[in-house]
């Protein structure tokens, strides 16, 4: 890099780049600044005084916070001036702050206590008596304690800039400030608690979590959230096999911090009162539950009839379910069941994207691309809602690095607000709109388009077209539903594709045609609900469902898995950028088991284990690695709980694409197909309950 | 108003936008703080926070004439101190209280620089200089009856 400057910190001689603040530079050094206002990634604030150094030359301390590095510069941070404007500050933010840590909810990670203990002063001089409010409910999960604030405007700030909502302002002055939300007592917001998370005090607090353990009691657990294609890494708090709290504590995973409402307090399905917890098999007309021995031995004993007979079936997959178990799936349909009749919902045309872009390797763009790119183009969805953490991460780059964001959607979206261009269009006629922009895309050195459902089939390849002729470098995100619908498509759950988008060459039938064939014997559900709204025809056929509730399919079943959610097994799952990320188990729930156990046992029932192999998640992994094109992915991230972006092909796709089975739920912030509808928090908020 | 800010600062309107409204309507309303963040591109509640920060914002109205009085340190010297209790006494009135009848409401202010000619106070927009306690009693019954002239309007 050019001109590094040059200057010392606690005589130690550095350097950096200029305009480094000096809190990041001596951060970088290891030499530590306190700090509770100045957030990296927010914009500066300068309110705390808690980062005062001296500099030389200088007449009075500095906030470190916001002074940049300068050639010659010296600062110390160690003398008995900093360590007592520590000291006064800290006595300053006490004046009107309760000390009674054992009772507030923070105790244990409080940034505040933790300054005290290290900086402060061991005794208070303070003995007039405190300003007191009463501790306000703002949403059914933010709680705002005011004397606890120390208005360091975090909260503020990740409201109005991470998340692009703006509910948090700070009102009145001087020791009546304090906090307060967009509507007068209450919140109406995205209710991501983004807020209560950056809170280095006790002052917000969650409705989830709150005063209900402790955090070294807790477990804590790496996983992936499971209610949308983004994939988000969450941290889950465990004590006594029950999930407490989520959220990203360690900012890792391609998520940093970020969680929206789903991934930070929709976990909560998990313990509703109506999981399965015993298989179900119909008795005279009625679903009763028996024993796990009874149901695999009754679905295996079906399985193989059918098979001997030669009679049909039909295989449902999930979108939600693991890499590991829908491969295990797909092979267990292909290769013991004999069947091509295998199918999972659609929400995206990948395949069509993948065909259109065929040797070109880099041109799927990842989750960080989206926070480098110098344009992001965002086409038909409203990310926001639908994929929160895209959003914050295109909103993050407008931010640092002002990338141009162009908008073209049927409706107004939150992205309109920082972008160059918010470009509306007829319903389908998006193509016709971004030929528009082009005059202004052309200028751009290097795009990329993020594309909803309603970029399909002959559309998608147009894009790709669009997007060559622009003669830049261009990456692709085609938007997808839930936790692993790449995943799916991935491990070939469709007649057209084996696992890698290899064609399958063999005729199979769709979930639609599955629904309408009137001799199917079999239906075999695997983590969805086809039967939401729709009606089997073959009157007769024995209907086999896994699923953690008695959904609409589980109550026309013949027998009844119950499964384990994503927060109860280990596996692989790839988000919508093709990113591959490992869930952990967090937890066990009682009478469950993963549905690759499920599947496992019952070829085992059939006497069919040895041709499948063993059902554990690591094995079934290292099969993919070894069997799938792109799965090849270095282990050592995935183990250590990273990311790694597949290359799932790099020629033509030859089978159809089949735009015409693909269509998004559409998903929003309060809504989760069939596990949002067992989430108590996400019907509990008021955005959630407003949705029709 | 919005254009005499550079492209991008227009959130800088807020304050101005208010004050003008303020004097128009007699007090920030909440549709008024809607309608200004609208115009300025912000949110509600971020016009909220420099409504409660500055005290020459208010959420209720003052009387019709708002008097104004002194008594930071010269007008203190040369009686503002008198002239602020005379003035309570004569109406009744507290700091930041209005008459029954909205026609007068008291402040007592920090300098409103115009120590050159203190004691001062001021009705509305308008400057009174070297007031003496007769001065102050016709004003402030020139106030409640209605027929103070204001210059600066
Ligand atoms: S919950 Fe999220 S959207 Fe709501 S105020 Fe907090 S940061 Fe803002
Ligand atoms: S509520 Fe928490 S994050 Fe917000 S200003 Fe107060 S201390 Fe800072
Ligand atoms: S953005 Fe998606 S993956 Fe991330 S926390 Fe929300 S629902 Fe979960
Ligand atoms: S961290 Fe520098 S002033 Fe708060
Ligand atoms: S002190 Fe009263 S006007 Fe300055």
């Amino acid at each position: 890099m050019a001109n590094l400057v040059k200057f010392t910190i606690d005589g130690r001689e550095l350097e950096a780049a200029p305009g480094t603040l000096v809190i990041d530079a001596a951060k970088r050094a290891g030499i530590e600044i306190p700090a509770f206002c100045y957030y990296e990634g927010l914009s500066l604030q300068g309110a705390c005084r808690m980062c005062m150094v001296e500099v030389e030359r200088m007449p009075k301390l500095q906030t470190a916070c916001t002074l940049p590095v300068a050639e010659g510069m010296v600062v110390r941070t160690d003398t008995p001036q900093v360590a007592q404007a520590r000291k006064g500050t800290l006595e300053f933010l006490l004046t009107n702050h309760p000390l009674d840590c054992p009772v507030c909810d923070k105790g244990g990670e409080c940034e505040l206590q933790d300054m005290v203990f290290r900086y402060g002063a061991g005794e208070s001089r303070f003995t007039e008596i405190k300003h007191h409010v009463d501790e306000k409910q703002w949403s059914p999960v933010v709680y705002f304690d005011a004397p606890r604030c120390i208005l360091c405007y975090r909260c503020v700030r990740v409201c109005d800039e991470g998340m692009g909502v703006g509910a948090l302002g700070v009102v009145n002055r001087g020791v009546v400030a304090e906090i307060a939300p967009n509507h007068g007592d209450h919140l109406e917001c995205d209710e991501c608690g983004m807020c209560i998370d950056i809170c280095p005090v006790g002052a917000l607090t969650s409705g989830a979590y709150r005063y209900k353990t402790r955090p070294w009691e807790m477990e804590h657990v790496g996983t992936i959230c499971t209610h949308c294609s983004n994939g988000c890494r969450t941290t889950l708090g465990v004590r006594n096999n029950q999930i407490i709290r989520g959220n990203n504590r360690d900012s890792s995973g391609i998520n940093g911090e970020f969680l929206c409402i789903k991934g930070r307090y929709a976990f909560d399905f998990y313990d509703h009162p109506d999981r399965l917890q015993a298989p179900l098999m119909k008795v005279n007309g009625k679903l009763e539950p028996v024993s796990w021995s009874q149901a695999l031995a009754a679905v295996a004993r079906k399985f193989s009839d059918v098979k001997a007979r030669g009679g049909n079936f039909g295989v449902i997959g999930s979108n939600r379910t693991t890499n590991e178990e829908n491969f295990y799936l797909q092979k267990f349909a292909r290769q013991v069941l004999g069947t091509n009749n295998l199918d999972h919902r659609r929400s995206g045309d990948i395949v069509s994207l993948l065909d259109a872009l065929h040797g070109q390797q880099t041109a799927l763009a990842t989750t960080a691309d989206l926070y480098q790119a110098k344009a992001v183009v965002v086409i038909s969805a409203d990310l926001a809602l639908e994929h929160p953490l895209l959003s914050w991460q295109i909103r993050a780059n407008w931010r640092h690095h002002a990338a141009h964001v162009y908008v073209v959607t049927t409706e107004p979206v939150r992205e309109d607000k920082y972008s160059v261009n918010a470009a509306r269009c007829a319903p389908g006629q998006e193509l016709e709109t971004l030929q528009a922009l082009r005059p202004q895309l052309v200028d751009e050195p290097e795009l990329i388009f993020v594309f909803g459902d309603t970029i399909k089939g002959e559309k998608v390849r147009k894009l790709v077209e669009f997007g060559a002729s622009l003669g830049k470098p261009v990456k692709y995100v085609c938007l997808v539903d839930y936790a692993n619908s790449r995943g799916a498509m991935d491990m070939g759950l469709t007649p057209e594709l084996l696992p890698g988008y290899r064609a399958s060459g063999m005729p199979g039938l769709t979930i639609a045609e599955m629904l309408a064939a009137e001799d199917l014997d079999v239906l075999w559900v695997v983590g969805a609900n086809p039967l939401a709204g729709a009606s089997l025809a073959a009157r007769g056929a024995f209907v086999v469902v896994q699923d953690l509730f008695l959904t609409e399919t589980a109550q026309a079943a013949d027998v009844v898995f119950p499964a384990c959610s994503a927060y109860e097994k280990n596996g692989t799952v790839t988000n919508v950028t093709g990113e591959v990320q490992r869930l952990k188990r967090a937890v066990q729930a009682m009478g469950t088991k993963p549905d690759l156990e499920i599947i496992g046992l019952l070829a085992r029932e059939m006497g069919e284990a040895a041709q499948l192999g063993p059902w554990s998640a690591d094995k079934v992994f290292a099969e993919i690695r070894a069997t799938v094109p792109g799965y090849n992915v270095p282990l050592p991230v995935i183990l250590t709980g990273g990311a790694a972006q597949t290359s799932p092909v790099n020629g033509r796709v030859e089978a159809p694409a089949r735009p015409e089975l693909i269509r998004s739920a559409r998903n929003g912030l309060f809504s989760s197909g069939t596990l949002g509808r067992y989430s108590n928090v996400l019907h509990s908020v008021l955005e959630g309950r407003r949705q029709p | 108003m919005l254009a005499s800010y550079p492209p991008g600062r227009q959130r800088s309107a807020v304050v101005p936008m208010l004050i003008f409204a303020q004097d128009e309507v007699g007090s920030i309303t909440p549709e008024l703080v809607q309608e200004v963040a609208k115009r300025c591109g912000v949110q509600p509640v971020q016009v909220e926070e420099c409504v409660t920060y500055y005290s020459m914002l208010r959420k209720k109205p003052l009387g019709k004439y708002h008097v104004q009085i002194c008594t930071n340190i010269s007008c203190l010297l040369n009686g503002g101190e008198e002239l602020w209790k005379r003035a309570c006494e004569q109406t009744g009135l507290g700091h930041k209280q209005v008459s029954a009848d909205g026609m007068v409401s008291l402040e007592e202010v920090e300098c409103i620089g115009a120590c050159s000619w203190a004691p001062a106070l001021q009705v509305n927009y308008d400057f009174e200089h070297l007031v003496t306690p007769e001065r102050l009693d016709e004003i402030l019954a020139a106030c409640r009856k209605g027929d103070y002239v204001e210059k600066a309007k």
